[in-house]
């Protein structure tokens, strides 16, 4: 494999350890992945097409992309105000706020959907004082954004926070000396530094949302064309020993997520050129 | 794609807190954060306890100790101790590969290590379906030599496997991205050999990272649901992770077991951010200590 | 070779040689994949058909459950889980599974008496306590203002029944106009708030989520949530016209016959019928065919006239194919409203 090497290096192992992980990547990863393509591309394309655009899944396209798309926002403005609130200040429970923050990543997705379903529902903690003003939280488009607000929520905040830490107060300072506003050093000072991690972060946030099934078959309410999002339209098929269609809609969403990954890897390779300008 | 494990926060200084911002704003950003989290995180975290708890400990301890609880356990306890294992040597190796060298595809390489983390869990079930499943690829083959993958532990060890793939890995490229190869090629150069430069040199220093990585890998393995609802054939005492016995306890009117069951993975989760938050103490200590 | 592994070698092949001069009873596994309102039943059936067993044969027999929604079940049978028998909601999924897969024959219904449903079971409604919506029959299902909540039929064997029940009524009311029913079926759904994967779902989200003011729900399933979660709480109403509903099991021949199970996972099946599991299945709501054990659980299930899917629809494949499959009129129901 020296062939690949662009530079040569006396450290050693370099056969081993690619061809070992090249190994195993394709046996856990490369090859399961293709053969959900081989399985979908044996279908003819107009079948495809026509499994694609029946309005039930468009429905269901239209509403995961939507409701992800809410949810990374929100996680977008508040992981900056947590970040924000967690680099420059001092307070008491901060450490443990902090802590916390990475709570989605460790609690398995069922458990964060029958709690939030339990909190958000008519009868719940937080339900029962949404449904006097007619809010319907747990079984509507609502409870889905929630519950993705829930699992995209460490994202932004820990990408943002590092490069917050950076920051060179410096540049505020001197920003300040010349008589900037405080939202004008925000918005024209911070801000553009943090752009590049604030769209990281949102994109990351995004892309498991799109996929997210265990939290959100809980809280969704699960109404073709109204509440259906794509995972459980994957199952649903499944369950009706649909494969064709199952897999085929699979491939798709697979096929978006590639793009997403793929952007959020442009996006660091850029804000990593950003920096170093 | 520092996202997935969130290393970054692993080696900070404390920042210098000077603001500008008045009183208030500070008071009221504060209380916003506090407000935010506390509706998304510690409100979520209390109902798990006081549902888990609501006819007391003895229900509590009745929900743990039955057969079936035990027996999802044990069962998740093993599906981790064969997952994070094997992720830990391929993250190990695949790091060394990625970090240590520069060659052609690395790019592409990266990217399939990362694909995992963004796939939906049910296409994660679903691939294993399609490959080893009765009516998959392998599945009359496996079934005339009697080998049992779907609707087995095998099957949910591959889910498993496959969801958790790139945690370690992803936590160790960019240490030893940034650690460089200086101090390994100073070993191998004052003639210690590949293995004793990777034990002596490079173990030491990313001993920490590592250990992160397989906290968080660790997680995630023990509560993967989507997924291993797919592959796994829900057989009581037998194929029931500990998620997938909070489903099942949910689905029989039995609401205090279930929360009871998932307190116990709640517990798992905050032990999770414990040992995080000592880590980076640990590592900060560390690394002021360093000149 | 360390002092604790030798010692564990050592024990092993002491049990093993006892196990070589003591080995006389046999000892079975059998796997019942079934689905989701079976739990409580089968619970005590695979008890007392263990029992029987041993007093019969000698050999001990333990059964694994494996609980969901019917349809997710089949697939699961289709895919490879090795089931030893299946006790499905629906001849339709049996169906299903002896068509995609060669686990078992064919004409498996005709294997056992009573169209292989050796418990019936049937449509009703679960509502508030006091009906304060005041429902007594189908009809008040599709008014405005009345929030139904039923699982998906494309995933819930149950949620088939249910639809078909309310379609035979709307057939019978319309004087068998088939546009009129889809009518009515179409604005049943449109009061439908939360349309769950599994029948337990549905029960899980009227009766602890406080959703909906009416459930419809196997009969069985009404009266259990009644004693599991208080008879203080909610109250079943019975429609004018239901359907029978026939809940089918079948022996998986050839995982049955590959794990050594045959004989007993067909004893079983047998057990089901004779009257100690007919009272069983009594005692957990599901109406027995047995005629004597019929008669003395009576009291518990009032007498409903019933449709069957054999005579109002011409049996479960062709319902399946008009209502269900991809692009049928259930589907059509779901289409945006131009």
């Amino acid at each position: 494999m020296a062939f690949l090497l662009k530079r040569r290096t006396v450290v050693p192992g370099f056969g081993l350890s690619l061809g070992l992980t090249v190994l195993y990547t394709c046996l856990v990863v490369l090859i399961p992945l293709a053969g959900l393509f081989v399985k979908s591309w044996a279908l003819p394309w107009a079948e495809i097409g026509e499994i694609l655009s029946a309005p039930r899944v468009v429905a269901s396209f239209k509403l995961t992309f939507l409701t992800s798309l809410i949810a990374a926002s929100l996680n977008l403005v508040f992981g900056l105000l947590v970040a924000w609130v967690l680099v420059r200040y001092r307070f008491p429970g901060k450490s443990l706020l902090d802590a916390l923050v990475d709570l989605p990543f460790a609690l398995p997705t069922a458990v964060a959907g029958i709690t939030l379903t339990t909190l958000y529902a008519r009868n719940g903690w937080i339900g029962q004082y949404l449904e006097p003003y007619g809010i319907k939280a747990a079984y509507s488009q609502l409870g889905i954004v929630i519950a993705l607000t829930f699992i995209g929520l460490p994202f932004v905040v820990r990408t943002v926070q590092p490069v917050l830490e950076d920051l060179d107060p410096e540049s505020e300072d001197a920003a300040y000396s010349l008589g900037a506003g405080r939202l004008q050093v925000f918005t024209k000072v911070v801000l553009p530094l943090l752009w590049p991690a604030l769209l990281t972060g949102f994109a990351l946030s995004f892309a498991r949302a799109l996929g997210e099934y265990g939290s959100v078959v809980f809280i969704a309410g699960n109404m073709p064309m109204k509440t259906e999002v794509v995972s459980l339209l994957i199952v649903t098929r499944l369950e009706e020993y649909d494969y064709a269609g199952a897999t085929t809609i699979a491939a798709a969403m697979l096929l978006m997520s590639f793009v997403v990954l793929l952007i959020v890897n442009l996006l660091q390779w850029w804000s990593r050129r950003w920096q170093a300008a | 794609m520092n996202g997935i494990g969130t290393n970054t926060a692993l080696v900070k200084s404390q920042p210098l807190v000077r603001t500008h911002e008045s009183k208030w704003a500070k008071w009221g950003l504060t209380l916003l954060a506090f407000g935010f989290l506390g509706l998304f995180l510690l409100l979520p975290l209390a109902a798990i306890f006081s549902e888990g708890l609501k006819k007391g400990w003895s229900a509590y301890w009745t929900a743990l100790k039955e057969p079936e609880a035990i027996s999802a356990i044990k069962l998740t306890l093993l599906v981790a101790a064969i997952a994070v294992p094997a992720n830990l040597v391929f993250g190990i190796v695949a790091s060394w590969a990625i970090a240590k060298f520069e060659f052609r595809g690395k790019q592409i390489l990266i990217t399939l290590i990362d694909l995992p983390f963004s796939v939906s869990p049910v296409i994660s079930g679903l691939i294993f379906v399609l490959i080893f499943g009765l009516q998959g690829y392998l599945g009359p083959w496996l079934r005339e030599h009697d080998i049992k993958i779907i609707f087995a532990v095998p099957g949910i060890v591959l889910a498993t496997v496959f969801i958790t793939f790139p945690f370690i890995a992803r936590e160790l490229i960019p240490l030893m991205e940034s650690q460089g190869r200086d101090e390994e090629e100073a070993a191998l150069s004052l003639g210690a050999n590949g293995w004793q430069t990777f034990f002596l040199v490079t173990l030491p220093n990313i001993k920490w990272g590592l250990l992160y990585g397989v906290i968080l890998c660790n997680a995630r393995a023990m509560g993967e649901f989507g997924a291993v609802s797919v592959v796994s054939g829900h057989i009581r005492g037998m194929t029931n992770t500990l998620p997938l016995h909070v489903e099942i306890l949910y689905n029989e009117y039995q609401f205090v077991a279930a929360f009871a069951v998932a307190s116990l993975l709640a517990l798992l989760a905050l032990a999770t951010l414990a040992l995080k938050k000592i880590l980076e103490w640990k590592v900060r200590s560390e690394s002021e200590a360093r000149p | 070779m360390t002092g604790l592994s030798f010692r564990v070698i050592a024990v092993a092949v002491i049990f093993a040689v006892l196990g070589a001069f003591t080995a006389v009873a046999a000892e079975f596994e059998l796997l019942n994949v079934s689905y989701d309102p079976t739990r409580e039943l089968y619970t005590e059936f695979n008890a007392a058909f263990a029992k029987h067993w041993k007093g019969k044969t000698g050999d001990s027999v333990t059964i694994k459950q494996s609980h969901g929604g019917s349809g997710k079940q089949a697939r699961s049978v289709i895919d490879g889980l090795e089931a030893d028998v299946v006790t499905l909601a629906l001849a339709g999924d049996i169906d299903a599974i002896a068509q995609k897969s060669d686990v078992l024959p064919k004409d498996w219904l005709k294997k056992l008496p009573n169209n292989s449903a050796p418990y019936t079971s049937t449509i009703n409604f679960l509502v508030r306590k006091g009906n304060p919506k005041g429902i007594k029959d189908w009809d008040d299902l599709v008014k405005d203002g009345v929030s139904v909540i039923t699982p998906n039929p494309k995933t819930s064997g149950g949620a088939r029944w249910n639809y078909l029940a309310a379609w035979a009524f709307a057939l019978k009311k319309y004087g068998n106009s088939e546009e009129k029913a889809q009518e009515f079926v179409g604005k049943l759904f449109k009061n439908v708030e939360v349309l769950d994967s599994g029948a337990r779902g549905s029960t899980t989200t009227f009766t602890e989520r406080g959703i909906g003011d009416v459930l419809i729900s196997w009969e069985n399933e009404a009266f259990l949530a009644i004693k599991e979660l208080g008879a203080d709480k909610f109250e079943a109403v019975y429609p004018s016209l239901s359907i029978l509903a026939e809940p089918s099991v079948a022996l998986v021949d050839r995982n049955a016959q590959k794990k050594g199970n045959l004989d007993v996972a067909k004893a079983y099946l047998e057990y089901l019928y004779t009257p100690e599991g007919q009272e069983i299945a009594a005692k957990n709501f599901y109406r027995p065919r047995d005629p004597k054990v019929a008669e003395k659980f009576k009291e518990k299930f009032p007498a409903v006239e019933l449709v069957t899917i054999d005579q109002s629809f011409g049996g479960w494949a062709k319902a399946q194919k008009v209502h269900f499959a991809n692009g049928g009129i259930f589907d059509q129901i779901y289409q945006p409203s131009k």
